[in-house]
């Protein structure tokens, strides 16, 4: 049997469920399942995965989570800390009532879970589920497809804003045996809406399961999504995610995508900027230690005149970690005045550390700024030098400059709390030798005391 | 501007197309393995030599053709090229240019390069490769003199078996791709550079290539070794007749720098890029690697590349020894249909190891091209330093411009800088130069020039005219 | 020498030009002024041929010759030169290949051969020294990384090389200054002679204290509503704009 069927086996193990879904569902989850037993698991053979190995997903044995149990209060440990969230929850892949709350959730918002959105009236989320993030995708979302049952629906009617987060909280559990789950996530941006969409992986400590998670989101003219991947998985997990952005006219999508758990991580972004005035911010920051594997591939496609991209990622490696970052930007036939933008940057910390960074740019149009930059180096040692000359010791003085590098990017995150929370734990990661536990404890100090007396307000309100 | 006009300025008439009435001895198209004795007996080569032949040949069945690369073309009939041509009588070089058939002088005069002028103008030696086989070499006692070795790698075979043996397929094994596979197999002539310990090359060492015969393939093979503390400058130009098939070029260079030896390597490659419609052309599958082995030793690799119809082309650098350098500069112009998938991969294997690239791509009418690079850091390479600058130039809408550069950095010392631009000439920079009064043609050359400026200045001086007349630019002349 | 006649323009739709006419004389030196968004810098584009701007009705001639029939380098060739406001950056095309291939083009016009080397050497350097211009700026590309100082004594630098008929400068003043003012203002009144003419578009009178103008208009809403002599840019200078503006609605 070979490793595709061995994960498809497991889907006829929830008979009785299935027989209760719409035929379109079922007629999906086939062509996901076929889909994906022709592309197979990727190998390293394919441009696309060219630096990373499945392997460790195709070979493994992963069981489907049948209950969401888990203790409220080591779940409101992991959840972030934003005063009034909506908040979806999933243990394992499986929706948690208890864990959710829906109570800020104002007029012309629909936010609930995948399953209850069919069960109420499947014909709604039909004609969209799957449209964008398809069978084509990658093996991945084909994978997902054949599986996917449970998620979340997000829908802004027209002219809604939405100023609470909207949270979709992954929690993953330590298991006996590992778990594997695959959500969908749905965005639907009415005209002119405005949210903010968080997805949140966490899980205790000594979990390794794998989550595959496939998003997609229509931002219909003039809506403006801001979208957070912030991976805090734990060490063992295994995470891809897969998300597919299809952007209207004068529409503006920002992403900030954040990684600091998991043992394999492979993100994959695309942006399909369709209209006159689309515009796509992506930022990007990833930080792994010990054997951690990371790897983002983001596209944006520019489909039409006048779109505008930009994106920035950086990268920090420690151990025997390895990064891989490869961003893409397309500018097609007869897509004049475009400006795309694209930087990665990396730091090294360890000599067995690695990254392999591709910026890449294919262009059909002449009318056209684009540009893209990649370095990876060290810190600026006269940098270094002007902290030293203020009486910081050397280590000291490369960890704050660390920081700092990873706040060139968190600093274009407009919420505090998850900006404080990202700088904390950057600061937790950095090797002993820098010296930042004790700069860190007062950084947390004097979190806790702005906590109470903002009481977690956002930045920029 | 309008586009068309724009493509107007661009679009020149290939005028080195003619064809040179000369008698060939040419094997029946195919390939075998006695094709291969066939070429190895008529260059006189010894049996390790029809060996190593024979070894590449069976590996090449193997291998499949690269698909990976940016370029669409039909496949290639490998059963349809002709893989040895040769002048009648290969026995009766002429040992002068007096003696030089005066059709071929005729040739390069047509090609504005007046052989006899330029080579004693210049001081150049020339070793012109006409067809396959090495028709006339000139200063050859000046550079005896200092000990260099520079002959046709035929002759180098006979006559220097075990510096050949030593060198050849040591920094491009017989396996190394397809097309390097294919040129071990039946390379029919080349250049051997051999310059000694501590010697310093009295002048620039020149080859012409051309291609003539219909339907022959040429593959060339090109072996420099510079020993320690000595340094070569090496000058390749191309250009080809006019011809309706497609012919296939597939070369293999490979240079070697022992301890503080610098190597400097230029081409100019101006061969048939095929008519507007990508009719004919010729396709350019070149294999060109440095191994920089002794510590401090440089190579230096710089390129204009404007013509063929198919291009696919990473001159490399693998920089073994500590502190030792490699550079890549390259100017890359396509128009019609061409295509070019051209680049370069610098290894960096040793400690302090530095490497710099600058590529300048121009892109127009219906023509795609591609930079593909390689920057791999291992994990002994502390302290390596690489900074790409590569910037596209878009003429027209109908052509397309493409940047893939990887980096594999595996060394927390390391330093590597990529950046990349693409835009289009200004509509601003064009109203203001032709409001100092120069017409639009001079105002386009300009800006090209400009933008192109830091890889000609890498150009020995001759090539560097050369290049700039290919892009027609006559301005820097006229400043002088 | 330069006649303009019931100029119309419009940029994208627009009109900004509503009927402008003028007239320069060989050896006179003109300074049209205006309120922001009065068409100033609108009359030196369109004299020059940039894109975009569409003529709709009127004329124009220089000695003679329709200037809207000339392509934008025949236009420059003739003598007309413009001195930007906002001069453009050419990376890798040094200064001197610029001076030298405009000098060539314009002596090609005109059925002269190319000036040999060491006497364009010569006159490069001459006018460097008058413009106090450090030579290392011939091997410079272009305006790139000038800064705004550098940049307008450049544009005079290549007026006193090329020596124009007729010199437009839009600005030249913008950005400047009291010293770098002081060499650009020397600068354009060495261009002074009795066969050539000057037309300055400024916003501010201060340019005018270092040259003289024999004429002042007032540009407004794309028409030249008054005309005077120096003295009318002494008034604006003192009245602002306004009176000028309703005098000229009533």
């Amino acid at each position: 049997m070979s490793e595709e069927q061995s994960f498809l086996e497991r889907l006829p193990a929830r008979g009785e469920a299935r027989d209760a879904e719409p035929t379109w569902v079922a007629a999906r989850r086939q062509a996901g399942a076929a889909r994906f037993e022709a592309l197979g698991f990727p190998t390293k053979r394919d441009e696309q995965w060219k630096y990373t190995d499945v392997r460790r997903i195709s070979q493994g044995r992963f069981a489907l989570a049948d209950n969401a149990d888990f203790s409220p209060g080591q779940a409101a440990a992991l959840t972030l800390p934003l005063a009034s969230a909506i908040r979806l929850t999933f243990v394992d892949g499986v929706f948690s009532a208890e864990l959710s709350d829906l109570a800020a959730l104002p007029a012309g918002v629909t936010v609930e879970p995948l399953s209850q959105a069919l069960s109420d009236n499947h014909e709604a989320v039909g004609g969209v589920l799957g449209r964008l993030t398809g069978v084509d995708f990658s093996p991945f979302a084909a994978l997902n497809t054949a599986f996917s049952e449970e998620g979340a629906v997000i829908r802004l009617a027209p002219g809604t804003v939405v100023e609470a987060p909207i949270v979709v909280q992954f929690l993953s559990r330590a298991n006996a045996e590992p778990v594997m789950c695959h959500p969908r996530v749905l965005i639907q941006a009415g005209a002119r809406s405005e949210a903010t969409v968080i997805e949140h992986f966490v899980g205790e400590t000594d979990a390794a399961n794998f989550t595959n998670v496939v998003a997609e989101a229509l931002l219909e003219r003039g809506a403006i999504l801001t979208h957070y991947n912030l991976q805090e998985a734990p060490l063992g997990d295994l995470l891809v995610t897969s998300l597919q952005v299809d952007q209207g006219r004068d529409s503006r999508f920002t992403s900030f995508n954040v990684n600091l758990g998991g043992a394999l991580v492979r993100n994959d972004l695309v942006s399909e900027l369709n209209a006159e005035g689309a515009e796509a911010h992506l930022y990007g920051l990833f930080y792994a230690q010990g054997r951690q594997h990371v790897d983002n591939h983001t596209l944006v496609n520019h489909n039409a005149p006048h779109t505008i991209s930009n994106e920035n990622y950086k990268g920090i490696l420690d151990d025997r970690a390895r990064g891989v970052f490869n961003g893409k930007v397309v500018v097609k036939r007869d897509s004049q005045k475009i400006e795309a933008d694209q930087s990665n940057a990396n730091l090294l910390l360890s000599d067995r550390a690695e990254i392999d960074t591709k910026p890449e740019l294919e262009i059909y149009a002449d009318d056209v700024k684009c540009s893209h930059g990649a370095t990876t180096g060290q810190l600026d040692e006269e940098a270094v030098f002007a902290l030293r000359t203020r009486g910081l010791d050397e280590q000291t003085a490369r960890g704050l400059l660390t920081l700092a590098f990873a706040g060139e990017v968190m600093d274009r995150v407009t919420l505090d709390a998850i900006a404080e929370r990202v700088e904390r734990a950057v600061a937790g990661k950095l090797p002993e030798r820098f010296n930042l536990t004790g700069l860190v404890e007062v950084a947390a100090l004097e979190q806790a005391g702005h906590a109470q007396e903002e009481g977690g307000h956002d930045r920029d309100g | 501007m309008a586009t068309e006009e724009m493509e107007q300025l661009v679009r020149r008439e290939y005028t080195q197309g003619f064809v040179t009435d000369i008698e060939s001895d040419t094997v029946p198209p195919g390939l075998d393995e006695s094709v291969i004795a066939f070429i190895s007996q008529k260059k006189g080569e010894p049996q390790w030599m029809l060996d190593w032949r024979l070894e590449a040949y069976h590996q090449w069945l193997k291998m499949t053709s690269p698909s990976w690369a940016h370029l669409s073309y039909p496949p290639i009939d490998y059963q349809a090229i002709s893989y040895y041509s040769a002048p009648k009588k290969p026995e009766d070089r002429p040992q002068s240019l007096d003696e030089v058939d005066p059709k071929l002088l005729e040739t390069y005069e047509k090609l504005g390069i007046p052989l006899h002028e330029r080579a004693a103008l210049a001081g150049v030696a020339v070793d012109a490769v006409f067809d396959s086989v090495s028709v006339t070499t000139t200063f050859k006692d000046k550079l005896a003199e200092a000990g260099v070795i520079f002959c046709s790698i035929s002759e180098a075979i006979r006559d220097y078996p075990e510096l050949v043996r030593q060198y050849l397929g040591s920094v491009v094994p017989q396996g190394d791709n397809y097309f390097a596979a294919l040129n071990s197999a039946v390379f029919t002539d080349g250049s051997f550079v051999y310059v000694p310990e501590g010697v310093t090359c009295p002048m620039e060492l020149s080859t012409y290539f051309r291609i003539n015969a219909a339907n022959t393939g040429q593959f060339e093979r090109t072996l420099i070794v510079c020993d320690k503390r000595s340094q070569v400058s090496y000058l390749e130009g191309c250009t080809a007749p006019q011809r309706d098939e497609n012919q296939l070029h597939a070369a293999v260079v490979e240079l070697v720098a022992l301890e503080d030896a610098y190597i400097k390597y230029s081409t100019v490659q101006n061969w048939y890029p095929g008519d507007e419609d990508g009719k004919g052309g010729i396709y350019n599958f070149v294999t060109k690697r440095a191994d920089c082995r002794g510590d401090r030793s440089k190579v230096s690799w710089t390129q204009v590349e404007t013509g063929s119809a198919i291009t696919w082309k990473y001159p490399s650098c693998m920089l073994r020894g500590k502190d030792s350098v490699g550079e890549f500069y390259s100017v890359a112009v396509t128009n019609g249909r061409q295509q070019a998938d051209t680049g370069t991969k610098m290894i960096h294997i040793g400690a302090n190891t530095k490497s710099t690239i600058v590529s300048k791509g121009i892109a127009a009418g219906r023509s795609d091209q591609a930079y593909r690079g390689l920057v791999k850091i291992g994990p002994r390479a502390r302290g390596a330093r690489n900074f790409t600058q590569c910037d596209s130039l878009l003429i027209g809408d109908r052509c397309g411009a493409h940047t893939f550069p990887y980096q594999e950095i595996g060394n927390s010392t390391a330093t590597v800088e990529h950046e990349a631009t693409t835009s289009k000439i200004g509509e601003d920079q064009l109203f203001y130069c032709r409001q100092r009064g120069i017409s639009e043609e001079d105002a386009v050359n300009m800006i090209v020039n400009g933008f192109c400026k830091d890889v000609f200045q890498e150009l020995p001086m001759e090539f560097a005219v050369e290049a700039e007349a290919l892009l027609n630019v006559t301005l820097e002349g006229a400043v002088g | 020498m330069l006649e303009v006649k019931d100029l119309h323009v419009c940029v994208e739709g627009s009109e900004i030009l509503k009927g402008l006419s003028l007239t320069i004389l060989p050896g006179e030196v003109h300074a049209i002024m205006g309120p922001n968004g009065a068409g100033k810098s609108t009359l030196s584009a369109v004299i020059a041929g940039k894109d975009g701007y569409e003529v709709t009705s009127g004329t124009i001639t220089f000695e003679g010759r329709d200037v809207l029939d000339m392509e934008i380098e025949e236009r420059a060739q003739a003598g007309l030169l413009m001195g930007f406001q906002y001069p453009v950056e050419i990376p890798g095309v040094k200064n001197i290949y610029l001076l030298k291939a405009a000098l060539n083009a314009q002596r090609a016009a005109r059925g002269e051969g190319e000036m040999p080397a060491p006497e364009f050497m010569k006159l490069v350097k001459e006018k460097l020294a008058y413009m106090k211009m450090d030579p290392s700026f011939l091997q410079r590309a272009v305006n790139e990384g000038f800064s705004g100082g550098e940049k307008k004594r450049n544009e005079i630098l290549q007026m006193l090389i090329l020596e124009p008929k007729l010199a437009m400068l839009d600005e030249i003043d913008s950005g400047l200054d009291i010293d770098a003012m002081k060499i650009v203002a020397e600068g354009v009144n060495s261009l002074r002679q009795a066969d050539r003419a000057i037309l300055m578009v400024t916003h501010y009178q201060r340019l005018l204290d270092y040259i003289t103008p024999d004429k002042v208009h007032v540009l407004v809403d794309g028409r030249i509503v008054k005309s005077g002599d120096k003295n009318l840019a002494l008034e604006l200078e003192s009245r602002g704009y306004e009176w000028v503006v309703e005098e000229s609605a009533a």
